[in-house]
């Protein structure tokens, strides 16, 4: 009798020799697979998801590629499944991840706080697509409060990553899993599902070996010949709980202290901020540029991470520049309103342009708002950049 | 800076091969040296259903890769025509695949060229071959990539035991291109700048 599963080794056997991805080389790639493979490049051995769109394609080149690569993959019976297989193969300190969109996110969320409360290193995507409820499956940025607050119950921050193109995405996923354990937290990718479908240029550069990464000091191994270590969340003592409790929050100080991370763009002599991250802020650039064109004093500020919030970063660039009006541009109803209203605490007025239910604004629409905010800012300075800050 | 943009559209229904069309051109675009962004509609996928996708290529770097009026459409289906015609920039280009659109366009302000991709291809072997057939008009029809770098991306469609398809699809692409009257023909979009440009 043929043993179950021999052409899948077989194909396995046959794709071994190619080189999948060259390093060095542009080579044009989807979202979730460009993702995926640098997730697999950075030594990712352990990967647990549920199909969902926009998402889908990262679990299905796990599964092609992660037993190639000598790692685990189990395509789970939900995303709840999917979350814990995570806690237990991340908590051997192996590189594990999962990849959802939205009503995925929703239910992994119990476990995330597991994950945060044991102090789990773990790379978290969510491919966002529009809510509430099921929603839809066309791209949308309607999770950034559940992202940056609520990804589960109690006291925890995840370290949430916003890319903006995909070059972006690869590079930060490295860069997740370095945080995730630098940090034994879970780490959130926040894509959408624009970013998850669209193919764009993207170059490799590097590959980790994990046999060469040394076994975390907490990770559970095995305990012959050594005392056990125990990876947990529950504390049935309050004052061992509250402990534990200071000390998260500790450790989110320190990460607000060190990894916020924000890029701007032609702040020289702007009077109106967009604000934007992910696909939203390309589109928001591109409708800069436009109004640039038209002598309108415009630039962007564009977080790269949302939690660590780039607050400090945002006021000083309100007062170091004379911001006089800041326009939020969101693929949602306004949710990081909220916080940029936090950073600038009424230096300026902030004003919200946004599309939801899955519909993407054109660059020409965020153009119109800029008019509008422009044609309400007082006319004493040149209304073009050229009149200079003052 | 953003840098010249050539934004194009390319619609149809689903099984007609119009991802792989933008894709032929997104590989060419990088090869080029280019940037490039693909973005396709997506969807509960049905055969049949309307699906597009969206390519930006520029030589800087590429903002958004989503386009409300294209440069140029192509339209493989009467829902697509109906949908885009009106969409595409004045001075741009609109690709109709004649066979099955019957439709003609009332606009004055575009290029409007009637492939008939499908009877092309069918008389070239196989309809399936209709996209490539349009691929090669519209490099003739607006100059975004050089024919033969189209024809070379062909590969990355066509591996394994499916090769041996290459070669027909690149006479496909080629008598697309001889589709367009010689004097229609747009020179290179991405070398040279030259008066009358698509709406760039």
């Amino acid at each position: 009798m043929k043993a179950v599963g021999t052409k899948a080794v077989e194909m396995m056997t046959e794709v071994t020799g190619e080189p999948r991805v060259p390093l060095g080389e542009r080579v044009l790639m989807k979202g979730n697979e460009a993702l995926a493979e640098a997730a697999l490049k950075a030594g990712c051995r352990a990967y647990f998801g549920y199909p969902i769109t926009p998402a889908s394609e990262i679990t299905s080149y796990m599964a092609r590629w992660m037993q190639v690569e000598g790692g685990t993959f189990v395509q789970a019976e939900s995303e709840v499944a999917a979350i814990n297989m995570v806690f237990g193969a991340a908590g051997t300190g192996t590189r594990a991840m999962t990849a959802s969109s939205s009503p995925g996110i929703s239910l992994m969320s119990e476990g995330v706080s597991f994950l945060a409360a044991a102090e789990v290193p773990c790379l978290i995507v969510n491919v966002m697509r529009v809510g509430p409820g099921l929603g839809g499956i066309q791209p949308s940025q309607s999770d950034y409060f559940q992202a940056t607050r609520g990804l589960g119950h109690g006291d925890f921050r995840v370290i949430v990553l916003v890319p903006a193109n995909l070059q972006e995405m690869v590079d930060l996923t490295f860069e997740a899993f370095s945080l995730a354990e630098k940090y034994r937290t879970p780490v959130l990718m926040l894509a959408d599902g624009v970013l998850g479908q669209m193919m764009e240029p993207v170059t490799f550069t590097r590959v980790i070996d994990p046999a060469s990464m040394p076994e975390p000091e907490w990770a559970t191994t095995g305990a012959s010949g050594r005392p056990k270590r125990v990876v947990k969340s529950l504390y049935l003592d309050t004052g061992e709980l509250e402990e534990h409790n200071v000390a998260l929050q500790q450790k989110y100080r320190r990460i607000e202290q060190a990894e916020v991370r924000w890029n701007t763009y032609d702040l020289d002599g702007a009077r109106i901020l967009l604000v934007a991250y992910g696909t939203s802020a390309r589109v928001a650039h591109h409708a800069m540029e436009l109004a640039e064109e038209r002598d309108m004093p415009v630039g962007l500020f564009r977080p790269i991470t949302v939690y660590p919030y780039p607050y400090d970063a945002l006021r000083e660039v309100v007062e170091e520049r004379g911001i006089e009006h800041i326009l939020v541009v969101e693929l949602s109803a306004g949710q990081m309103v909220e916080d940029v209203r936090l950073a600038v605490e009424g230096r300026c007025p902030v004003s919200f342009f946004g599309r939801s239910g899955g519909t993407i604004p054109a660059p020409l629409e965020v153009l119109d708002a800029i008019r509008n905010v422009a044609e309400g800012l007082p006319t004493a300075r040149a209304a073009s950049k050229k009149g200079g800050a003052s | 800076m953003l840098g010249r943009r050539l934004e194009i559209i390319i619609a149809g229904f689903g099984g007609q091969g119009v991802m792989v069309m933008g894709q032929l051109l997104a590989y060419a675009a990088m090869d080029a040296g280019l940037q490039v962004t693909w973005m396709p509609s997506y969807g509960p996928e049905q055969r049949g259903g309307t699906a597009n996708c969206t390519v930006v290529i520029s030589t800087g770097d590429i903002a958004s890769p989503i386009v409300a009026r294209p440069h140029v459409a192509v339209a493989m289906n009467t829902p697509s025509f109906e949908k885009f015609e009106p969409r595409v920039v004045p001075h741009g280009v609109l690709l109709v695949n004649s066979t099955l659109v019957p439709e003609r366009s009332h606009r004055t302000d575009i290029d409007v060229f009637y492939v008939p991709a499908v009877e092309v291809a069918a008389k070239l072997g196989t309809e399936k071959m209709a996209n490539v057939v349009m691929v090669g008009a519209m490099a003739a029809a607006t100059g975004a990539l050089p024919l033969n770098a189209l024809q070379k991306e062909l590969m990355h469609f066509f591996e394994g035991p499916k090769e041996k398809l290459v070669e027909p699809n690149r006479r496909a692409m080629r008598h697309g291109f001889g589709l367009i009257p010689r004097e229609d023909r747009h020179g290179p979009y991405f070398v040279v700048a030259s008066a009358g440009d698509l709406g760039a």
